[in-house]
């Protein structure tokens, strides 16, 4: 295994001492095939144990380490040392408050995710003896992809929309109630309307793409979002035509739309 | 929260993506290229017969959807396109851009019942 060195420049701030977040440089021996946390943890363990940041299974899947690697929101897990230059930039993601070094403050979203419910809402459930709901290959494929999000909130580090406005519901919110309308046991779109049908809700895109490009787990947001606002759309017009015709159009074409 | 009423807007703007997408690269081929390259024959769009095309009232309408939902679809991407460059005064560019996008439909609609 062949070994390199490498600058890993990091965003420091700790709120108690520091006026402002600053740079540190440290010189890092890696092996080829390490990943920018491997290299992180090299500083913990050897060089500063007071660096703070997040992991935990580092393999893509937990979601925790994400942060800007030479600007661009990035799993640290999933970035090769070897893609990169002799010198890395680390910092921690854009768009949120810094808790402290690489660890940011995730309340705003995690205000968020709840409001969308999701979650499957039913009218009446099932009873259990009456056996499981079942879903086709089909009606599983419509919302799976929608379901793999990790929450690592790299979209809300790429999207320019929730930099300008902190009340966009954003991409990964969005993306689980469209996983949760898709589904075919669900009844809550009407219920999750009240909040992706608002201005902050889908309205607030402006469709660049970028949460889609940055999605370590290929959910595409930004597709969610733009079916959600044909889906808005219709029933925007639905709700306006005249003599209940668009109630009856909607139970009629769409049937799972009844949850009160 | 309340619903918001950018779908009257939205549905235009995808309403005329959709149609140009597919329609303004055949027009620009047409119109653009082939008819100043000749490939039509002379006077391939001469006043008489383009105006007896377009006068043909289901070639109207057609015309019509595009040139209006185009214009639309241009107001809103501007407009976004304002919002993206950091011009934060969103109401007036809306005006303007609806504005301009009401006023050449107009146009349009217009020149049409005056073939």
């Amino acid at each position: 295994m062949s070994e390199r060195t490498i600058e890993l420049e990091i965003l420091r701030y700790n709120p108690d001492t520091d006026e402002a977040p600053w740079k540190q440089t440290f010189t890092v021996p890696c092996q080829e095939e390490w990943v920018v946390l491997d290299a992180i943890n090299y500083v913990k363990d050897h060089l500063d144990s007071s660096l703070s940041y997040r992991w935990s299974c580092h393999m893509a899947v937990c979601g925790s380490c994400g942060m800007m690697i030479n600007g661009e929101p990035m799993l640290s897990c999933k970035a090769f040392i070897r893609d990169y230059g002799r010198k890395i930039r680390v910092e921690p993601l854009s768009h949120f408050p810094i808790e402290r070094d690489l660890v940011v403050v995730l309340d705003d979203v995690m205000e968020k995710l709840p409001r969308v419910k999701p979650y499957i809402i039913r009218d009446e459930e099932k009873p259990v003896e009456e056996g499981e709901y079942k879903q086709t290959p089909t009606e599983l494929y419509e919302f799976k992809q929608y379901s793999m999000c990790i929450n690592c909130l790299l979209c809300y580090a790429a999207c320019p929309q929730y930099g300008l406005n902190e009340e966009f519901i954003g991409p990964a919110v969005l993306a689980l109630a469209h996983r949760y309308n898709k589904d075919s046991r669900d009844e809550g779109r009407d219920q999750r309307e009240e909040i992706t049908a608002a201005h902050e809700g889908v309205w607030e895109c402006s469709f660049v793409g970028a949460c889609s490009e940055v999605c370590p787990k290929a959910v595409d947001p930004a597709a969610a979002i733009q079916q959600m606002k044909i889906a808005s759309t219709m029933d925007w017009y639905l709700d306006r035509l005249p003599a209940g015709l668009g109630t009856r159009i909607k139970t009629t074409l769409m049937p799972r739309r009844t949850a009160k | 929260m309340a619903k918001s009423n950018k779908p009257i807007v939205w549905g235009l703007f995808a309403a005329g993506g959709t149609i140009s997408a597919f329609c303004v690269p055949a027009l620009i081929l047409a119109h653009g290229l082939l008819v100043p390259l000749g490939v039509f024959g002379e006077n391939a769009l001469s006043y008489e017969r383009a105006k007896a095309v377009i006068g043909f009232f289901p070639v109207t309408l057609v015309v019509l959807a595009v040139v209006i939902l185009t214009l639309w679809h241009a107001a809103h991407r501007i407009r976004i396109t304002m919002h993206d460059f950091g011009i934060r005064n969103d109401q007036i560019v809306a005006i303007l851009c609806y504005g301009s996008a009401t006023v050449f439909s107009m146009a349009a609609l217009m020149g049409a019942t005056a073939i």
